[in-house]
């Protein structure tokens, strides 16, 4: 269920964790404008996530997953603008912060790691200058105290011989160390919520479930809050503790990874469930596929933004006339936006 | 010493390498500079049956591209041989290998690189058929036929790439691909720059065109459960080397590389219950670089079984740091990609047994790996 009020009097926020949601989304519209009107790219979404849980928030190209925690911490690309809705951290509104406090927050406490390490990291300064650089930011230290801190980052990241690699340039590691070394920075001022962007999308398999272990190592240590955007559904079968699926904007399901998993309630999660290949799927069969291809925010359908691609609701009346919210299903904390999901029952039987 | 992939009897060879090889860098012709040298591709030996498809999987830095490349002689070969439909291409003149291209066509992972973005995508399809002289009155009915094929209507042939979504560009890649009916198709990571709900429609589009025209693939890609959704036989590669090979079923159930092992445990299963049980092999350090091979087996710095072999006692053993110790023939001598009898491949002195039980039950637990990176 959506919390609708503040964190401290909702007894289902209790549930979520010791210090409830550390992170709340409410209600967020984010807005670019377009030809003929304004575009919500991020279209109402309300999550939360609580202290020492990894929510997942996954979701194709364009489904707004990124958009939706750029707009969160106030790094949403112009022209683009957050319209209206709440993002509370630790109980305040992010979004009535001016850009100075914004960048007090971004770093301190709530942090973002992105896709590509690459990018992410200044070619030409050794990887202990950028430490050393958000620790001085934020913090009084002495240059040699935020080297000597930025040593230990990297021991805590898992970088061999951190001593010697401090003095190292991006360009001298590895994908996959540079990724860790942007954990270490993000990590650097023990951020109450880490957002992590498709972390390791551009790694190899086998890296990746190195630097994904690490994360879980690093959360379960410090207690902080984690947001994996993915759309890699056995990562999040791996990690997340709950689930939310956006499509098209808007958060179409969402609950514990079990109930999301195990009782699915969303044709368009269904679907990416069957349509994806996997150790384990049988070969002698075709994918089934979804047909179509994601929607152009330009022309959303009036009704269900999935019902064009959807094996339940295409051509439904029903479907084409309103776009469902998110309504409970069987239980509070498992949601889907579908009208008729209960029929998803039977499908799930059947598979 | 290369193992011989050949096939054999009732199944015809449409493509084999025979000692396949590609270096790049070394000495500098024009400046006499020396640059270090990469054995990107380095003896690799494999056939392809008519009909088949062969995945080939591994990481960067694997070769896989590179071999993709070679075969269909983008690339030139530093050693080795190259024998498609009985011929041997490796030394043909790129003038003539341009008239063999209709027979071997390339798909690239990046739909949006790959079509020129000034031709209508009718002109795309239809430009290797002029340039193989096809009659000029087919062309435009072939072209429709073909777009149809792929799930494209007739009517898009007017429009321009930019106004496809990724999924079908890659359609239009594959159409022009096909055109003149080709014997083989390299496929290089053809699915993975594409969102996961339409991968699945790519992946079926291909096996579809395969069960109609009977055309070979040769399907590169990095994912492991693309690679067997699509594929017979699939090989794996590490640092520029096939280190196991062997029909689907087998290499997936009961990996006999230790490589493979870990790398298959690292796959996780978008099912909870699976994924949450499931455990991942040790695998120590990342791929190593191909300026710098390791003696011996080139896997032998990262592997978990030369551990274990070496901890049991009975083998002579090198010690590659204060806590690693690996058997000596490890890193003395090269293993060969040998057959067990069933057609099931692996480079490796001390293979895992083949009912698959080693892997999954004495094989190290990552979760529990030492937080040094030895």
């Amino acid at each position: 269920m959506q919390r609708s009020s503040p964190p401290s009097s909702d007894p289902s926020a209790a549930k979520a964790g010791p210090r409830g949601p550390v992170l709340e989304l409410r209600d967020l519209v984010t807005r670019f404008p377009g030809d003929d009107g304004p575009l919500s790219i991020v279209d109402g979404v309300s999550l939360s996530v609580a202290s020492g849980e990894t929510l997942a928030v996954v979701g194709e190209s364009g489904s707004g997953k990124t958009m939706t925690f750029l707009s969160a911490i106030g790094l949403i690309p112009p022209p683009g603008r957050v319209t209206s809705g709440q993002v509370l951290l630790e109980g305040t509104d992010l979004l009535t912060h001016t850009p100075e406090q914004l960048r007090a927050v971004r770093g301190e406490r709530i942090s973002m790691v992105f896709q590509d390490p690459l990018t992410g990291l200044n070619p030409v300064f050794t990887i202990g200058e950028q430490i050393v650089e958000v620790l001085r930011a934020h913090r009084k230290l002495s240059r040699a105290e935020a080297r000597k801190k930025a040593i230990e980052l990297l021991e805590r990241v898992q970088i061999p011989d951190p001593g010697r690699r401090v003095d190292d340039y991006p360009h001298q590691l590895s994908g996959g160390m540079r990724q860790r070394v942007l954990i270490a920075m993000a990590i650097s001022l023990d951020p109450s919520v880490l957002i992590a962007d498709e972390p390791t999308t551009a790694l190899d398999v086998t890296v990746q479930a190195q630097v994904l272990e690490l994360l879980a190592e690093l959360r379960e240590e410090s207690g902080m809050a984690m947001v994996l955007i993915t759309h890699d559904l056995g990562l999040v079968a791996r990690h997340a503790d709950r689930v939310a699926v956006m499509y098209a904007g808007r958060v179409v399901e969402q609950g514990s990874a079990k109930a999301v998993f195990e009782q699915t309630a969303h044709p368009y999660t269904l679907s990416l469930f069957r349509g994806v290949p996997s150790l384990d799927t049988d070969t002698a069969q075709d994918l089934i596929e979804i047909e179509g291809q994601p929607p152009d925010p330009a022309f959303l359908p009036p009704g269900c933004a999935f019902e064009p691609r959807c094996f339940l609701g295409q051509g439904r009346a029903s479907c084409q006339a309103t776009r469902p919210g998110l309504q409970p299903t069987l239980g509070t904390e498992h949601q889907t936006a579908c009208l008729h999901s209960a029929e998803l029952t039977a499908t799930r039987a059947r598979a | 010493m290369n193992a011989d992939l050949r096939s054999t009897g009732e199944h015809e060879t449409l493509l084999q390498a025979d000692d396949l090889s590609k270096v790049f860098g070394g000495r500098g012709l024009l400046f006499r500079r020396s640059r270090p040298e990469v054995r990107a591709v380095d003896k690799v030996s494999f056939s392809v049956r008519r009909g088949e498809t062969l995945g080939i999987v591994g990481e960067t830095g694997s070769g896989k591209s590179t071999l993709g490349r070679l075969l269909i002689r983008l690339l030139d070969p530093s050693a080795g041989r190259i024998v498609f439909d009985g011929r041997d291409i490796t030394g043909l003149a790129q003038g003539r290998m341009r008239k063999l291209r209709h027979e071997m066509q390339m798909v690239f992972q990046d739909p949006y690189g790959s079509l020129d973005p000034r031709m209508k995508v009718g002109a795309i399809v239809a430009e290797p058929m002029l340039v193989h002289g096809a009659e000029r009155s087919g062309i435009a009915r072939r072209t429709a036929e073909i777009l149809e094929w792929v799930g494209l209507s007739p009517a898009m042939a007017e429009r321009y790439p930019h106004e496809f979504s990724g999924g079908q560009r890659q359609r239009i890649g594959i159409a022009r691909a096909m055109a003149l009916d080709p014997k083989l198709l390299i496929l290089d990571e053809p699915v993975s720059a594409l969102d996961v709900s339409i991968q699945a429609q790519i992946l079926n589009l291909l096996r579809d065109l395969q069960r109609q025209s009977g055309v070979t693939y040769i399907f590169i890609a990095h994912d492991l459960a693309v690679v067997r959704h699509i594929s017979e036989r699939v090989a794996v590669m590490y640092l520029g080397k096939i280190v196991e090979t062997a029909p689907r079923e087998r290499l997936y159930a009961a990996p006999r590389h230790p490589y493979s092992a870990s790398l298959l445990s690292a796959v996780p299963l978008p099912n909870l219950r699976a994924e949450r049980q499931r455990k991942r092999i040790a695998l120590y350090g990342e791929i190593g670089s191909a300026t710098a091979l390791p003696g011996g087996c080139r896997f032998h710095p990262r592997c978990f079984k030369a551990r274990l072999v070496a901890a049991a006692g009975g083998v002579a053993t090198t010690a590659l740091s204060k806590d690693v110790v690996v058997p000596s023939r490890c890193t003395d001598s090269e293993p060969p990609l040998a057959d067990d009898g069933n057609g099931h491949f692996a480079a490796c002195h001390f293979p895992l047994d083949p009912n698959g039980a080693e892997a999954r039950d004495s094989a190290p637990f990552a979760a529990g790996q030492s937080r040094r990176h030895s």
